[in-house]
Formats: C-alpha cells, sequence, structure tokens
C-alpha cells in the first residue's frame, strides 16, 4: 500500500473504495517553548477512510489533533485541506470548513439538554440572523424544524431517543461520549476528529462506540481519524495508522504493516539497550 | 377598606416600582456573567458613563474639552447645537458598542481562559478607568437628564385610586415608565437568548469556551456582543436612574443596590433579576414602613444586604440560580 501522498484512492481489505487526499499535514512541527510536542511528521488523511493516530502516552498524539482542529498553530509545516493550503486559523473558522471534534476529557454544554447540546453543532449552518428571526418568524422556524429533523436522524442513529431531554451534566460517562460524538455529527462533517473516544469505557460500551464509528463511516461516507490507546480497537477500525512516538512518526500504514513493524514493536514493548 | 391597609398597599405598589430600577441594573450583572463567568463590577460605571455621554451628546457638549482647552489654551464648551432625545439615546447606544469593541480588543482578548478572579479584578480596573474617563470626557459636575420621560406624581392614578378607594395612591410616572420598559427589555432578552442562533452561541460560551470553538463559534464574537447588550442596558439603567436623580457620581453606586438582587435571584438568570430586584423594592419599602419606626428608621440602607444574608445561608445558590451539583 502505497502510504504517503497516494493522490488517487486506493481499495481496502474489505472492499470498500477509498477517495482522494482529503487533508494532508506537510513536515508538521510543534514546539512549546523548548519542549517538541511534534517532530516534522507527515501523513495524510483520504476522504472516506477511517484513520487512527496511535502511541504511547505523550507521544504527540493529542497535540496532532490539536493542530488538524486548529486549536494549536505548528510553529512549522503545512496543513492542506482539500489540497488547499490552511493558513494560521482560529479553531472556529477550523469547524464552520467542515471539521468537527470531540475532546477527550469531554467538553459538553452541561447547562443544556442533549437536544439542545446536539443542536449546537448546526449552529454555524443556521442561516437566519437575529434580525431575520425577529422578523420572518416563519422562515426561522420552518428552519429550525429542518436542522431539527437532521439532528433527530443523528439522536436515533446514536440511540439516544430516551436522553433527548435530560440535562447533560446529569448522563453518565458512556452517555456523554455519545452526546459529544452526536454534537460533532450534527454539523456533517467533512472530516471527524476523535480524541480517545473510548477512553475509560466498560468493553460494552467500547463495542457500542466502534459499531457506531465503523456505521457512520459506512453510512454517511464521514472521514475519521481518531486517537485511541487500546491497540485492539484500534486495528480492528482503522484502514490506515499513524504510529507516533516521542513526537516522531515511526510507523505509518495498514494495521497489519504496523503490527509487524520494529520500530512500532519496540515503541509499545520496550526494547533493552544495549 | 382601613386606612393603614391602603397605604401598606401604595407603599407595596412604590416598592415594585423601586425594585424594577434595581432589576435595571441587576440585568447587565446577570447578562455578562452568564456568558463569561465574569462578575463585572464596572457595570454600575457603564451606566454612569452612558449617561453621561448621553447628557453630553444631548446638549452638544464638547468630549475632552478641559483637555483641549487646556493643551491649546481655547475656551469651547459646546458645540452649540442640541440633539433631540431619540437621536442622542441611538448614538449613546453606538459608544457603548464601540466601548464593547474596545474593551474586548485590549482587556478580554488577553486574558482567555485565565481565572474568574483575574477577570474581575480586569473590571475592577476598567470601572476605576471608566469612571475618569467620563469625567475627563464630559466633566465633573452634576448633570440633569432629560430625554422627555414623564416625572412627577402621575394624576391620573391619583384620582382613580381616590376615586376607588377613598384615598389617592402617590405613584411616580417615571416608576411606570420604568416598570413598561423593564417588561420589555427582558421580554426580548429572555427570548433572544432562548430562541435566536446568537442567543444560543451565548449560552454555549457560557458553558465551556473549548466546546463552543469546536462548533465553529467565535469567542470574540459573542463577547463583543454581550459586552454590547450590557452596555445598552446600562444606557437603560443610566436613563431612569439619570432622570430621577441626575447624573452625577453616586449613579455608579447604584451597582451595590445590584448585589443583593443578585443574590436573591441567582446570577445566572435573567427573570431572576426581575423577581429579586422586585422582593428588594417591596421588602425594602415594606419593612421601613413596618419595623421602620420601632427602630428609628433609615432600615433602607441594610435592609437588602441583611436579606442577602439570608439567602447566603438557606439557598446560596439563590432562587433561580443553577445550583453546581459536582459528581465526586
Amino acid at each position: 500500500m502505497p502510504v504517503s501522498h497516494a493522490e488517487e484512492g486506493y481499495v481496502t481489505a474489505d472492499g470498500r473504495q477509498i477517495g482522494g487526499t482529503l487533508m494532508e499535514l506537510r513536515n508538521i512541527t510543534l514546539r512549546f517553548g523548548g519542549v517538541v510536542a511534534i517532530k516534522d511528521i507527515s501523513f495524510d488523511i483520504h476522504d472516506g477512510e477511517i484513520r487512527a493516530i496511535i502511541g504511547p502516552n505523550g507521544a504527540g498524539k493529542s497535540s496532532m489533533l490539536n493542530v488538524i482542529s486548529g486549536f494549536y498553530i505548528p510553529t512549522e509545516g503545512d496543513v492542506y485541506f482539500k489540497k488547499v493550503k490552511r493558513g494560521p486559523m482560529k479553531p472556529y473558522e477550523v469547524a464552520r470548513l467542515g471539521i468537527a471534534r470531540t475532546f477527550q476529557n469531554i467538553a459538553l454544554f452541561d447547562g443544556m439538554s442533549v437536544l439542545d447540546n446536539i443542536m449546537t453543532g448546526r449552529l454555524t449552518m443556521i442561516k437566519s440572523g437575529l434580525l431575520s428571526q425577529a422578523i420572518w418568524y416563519g422562515a426561522a422556524a420552518r428552519e429550525e424544524y429542518q436542522h431539527r429533523e437532521k439532528v433527530e436522524r443523528i439522536i436515533d442513529f446514536l440511540e439516544i431517543q430516551n436522553i433527548r431531554k435530560t440535562p447533560v451534566g446529569r448522563l453518565p460517562y458512556g452517555l456523554k461520549k455519545r452526546v459529544e460524538l452526536a454534537r460533532a455529527l450534527a454539523a456533517e462533517p467533512k472530516l471527524l476528529l476523535l480524541d480517545e473516544p473510548m477512553a475509560g469505557m466498560n468493553v460494552e460500551e467500547k463495542e457500542d462506540m466502534s459499531r457506531f464509528i465503523l456505521d457512520l463511516n459506512d453510512e454517511f461516507g464521514t472521514t475519521i481519524c481518531l486517537i485511541e490507546h487500546d491497540m485492539g480497537v484500534v486495528m480492528d477500525l482503522s484502514d490506515r495508522v499513524v504510529v507516533m512516538d516521542y513526537g516522531r512518526k515511526i510507523g505509518d500504514g495498514t494495521p497489519d504493516e504496523v503490527r509487524n513493524n520494529q520500530d512500532v514493536i519496540d515503541a509499545y514493548l520496550g526494547v533493552a539497550h544495549d | 377598606m382601613p386606612e393603614q391597609l391602603l397605604y401598606a398597599m401604595e407603599v407595596t405598589l412604590n416598592g415594585l416600582m423601586a425594585g424594577v430600577m434595581y432589576s435595571l441594573v441587576a440585568l447587565g450583572f446577570v447578562l455578562i456573567f452568564k456568558a463569561s463567568g465574569v462578575f463585572n463590577y464596572a457595570q454600575g460605571v457603564l451606566a454612569l458613563f452612558a449617561a453621561l455621554t448621553l447628557v453630553g451628546l444631548q446638549n452638544g457638549q464638547v468630549p475632552f474639552a478641559h483637555v483641549i482647552n487646556a493643551i491649546f489654551d481655547t475656551n469651547l464648551h459646546t458645540f452649540g447645537w442640541k440633539l433631540p432625545a431619540l437621536l442622542a439615546i441611538l448614538l449613546a447606544a453606538a459608544v457603548m458598542v464601540l466601548l464593547a469593541i474596545i474593551i474586548e480588543r485590549l482587556v478580554l482578548k488577553h486574558l482567555v481562559s485565565q481565572a474568574p478572579i483575574i477577570l474581575f479584578m480586569a473590571t475592577i480596573g476598567l470601572a476605576y478607568f471608566l469612571e475618569g474617563l467620563g469625567d475627563v470626557m464630559w466633566g465633573a459636575d452634576i448633570k440633569k437628564l432629560d430625554v422627555g420621560l414623564p416625572q412627577g406624581i402621575s394624576d391620573t392614578i391619583e384620582s382613580l385610586t381616590d376615586r376607588w378607594f377613598g384615598y389617592g395612591f402617590f405613584i411616580d410616572n417615571l416608576d411606570i415608565v420604568a416598570t413598561l420598559v423593564a417588561v420589555v427589555l427582558v421580554a426580548s432578552l429572555t427570548l433572544f437568548s432562548q430562541y435566536s442562533k446568537q442567543g444560543r452561541a451565548l449560552r454555549a460560551v457560557a458553558d465551556d469556551h473549548q466546546a463552543a470553538l469546536s462548533v465553529g463559534i467565535s469567542l470574540r464574537f459573542i463577547w463583543v456582543l454581550v459586552w454590547s447588550i450590557a452596555g445598552f442596558v446600562a444606557l437603560v439603567a443610566g436613563i431612569m436612574w439619570g432622570t430621577k436623580s441626575g447624573v452625577q457620581f453616586s449613579l455608579s453606586l447604584i451597582a451595590l443596590k445590584a448585589l443583593p438582587v443578585l443574590m436573591l435571584g441567582g446570577f445566572t438568570s435573567i427573570p431572576g433579576a426581575i423577581v429579586g430586584g422586585l422582593i428588594i423594592g417591596v421588602g425594602e419599602k415594606l419593612f421601613e414602613f413596618s419595623i421602620g419606626p420601632m427602630v428609628g428608621g433609615a432600615t433602607e440602607n441594610w435592609f437588602a444586604y441583611v436579606l442577602a444574608l439570608l439567602f447566603l445561608v438557606f439557598r446560596p445558590q439563590g432562587l433561580f440560580g443553577e445550583k453546581i451539583i459536582e459528581r465526586v
């Protein structure tokens, strides 16, 4: 499998057609003062694939995700989205490009209901502004209805109908993660970034979440880039995997290729230094 | 009806009206606290600044006249025109929006994701700065504000109640106008924050900055919006209080009266600010009316604070505030 800069799509092992490059990161370096979080990393994400970033603790995975979502601006290197070079952008501008994300330690609006939380995912799509909402109430109501319909589809899809009206603060952890995913999906993103979507979940919850990720990739064709600790889960889910260690890229390829990569084995299992 | 009861009714009505005036100030606090978790110490000074600007614009005063005169040895005071009240109010509102933008640029932008106490300190600094700026721009003398609001005892109500009860109620026209204005203001603010796109974004920002960014909300835009609205509310409060008691430094101290209102109503609730204001207004007047004579009067100075203190003990989140329960 040609890994880097494969302009054209490819066919996965299970026979899915993957499109061309959606996002490309070229020679990304990220420094905080003297600390190098990411060192000269390049990789790409293709349209329609599930791409994973794995690595031991402190490898720079979350930093990488923050670079993609605009929360960090890389010290060096360029980010290309849909073949267009992206200048230094604010996170909300990146979100408006169609890149949605979830957070490692859940960031939801605790004071709002599940439904309202998910509706915020569509805020940037709401056309009618303040004045028009006040004056043409009918048009605004119709638009609200359309958004609501989309949101209800997502709620059905993620099987959270029965908690629709519950304030998010009261939900257990696993469901909060699901609501966060729903909010990200509500934006109908081109690229969905998941920061440890299964962290802290039990086996059953992990299985549910894996199913949702596979299904939404399958049904909506959403491109997904995820970070995960659980090697087993990652290898089952993803089409291609980037492996990071100490801010460097030490492996990139299909799960099978990565599994047999000596550097990756060393990083994960430790290696005797002589 | 017995005279005493009628008098108590009149006192209650007056209390309600006074409460509305407190609520108007408390509203500004709630707006900013809801959206940014910042207790805006400068809200009272914002009201003073807004009122000063309004008077200055209306009378065609030259801003910074003292400074200009001192430097260039001129003798400027006014442009020599008088603006109609409505135009002056619109211009003053525009100045408050401009001020919101400047505050965001110079202060808030640099304090993103700092602890609330830091932002609180920043608003204290802002309060003193604005107080000084108001003085330098428009002069420190006491000014009369008249935008054409009716003032004085309402004859209609006096004659009506006199006919019904044989006892005429003394109610100030200005208080009636203030009540109507507050009702409209609260209704539109509630509709705005519950149903409009920007209102939703505002509530989102209030809850979680990172999450708000990730759904495409610009924090800076929301902050400018919130401070503009708070500035507008301050202008309304400034007009009401300024008409009532003149535009002067003490106007900025009405903010202190808003504090107990907030403790009663809850810092995060717009209806709470109104109900809190009404309770304090009525409570204050009735207490003075019934208990005052026994303790030598002047209870209005402390009643509100004691009531707030009691609330802090038994219901710290206020009547309508969000009860925060942390999962352990």
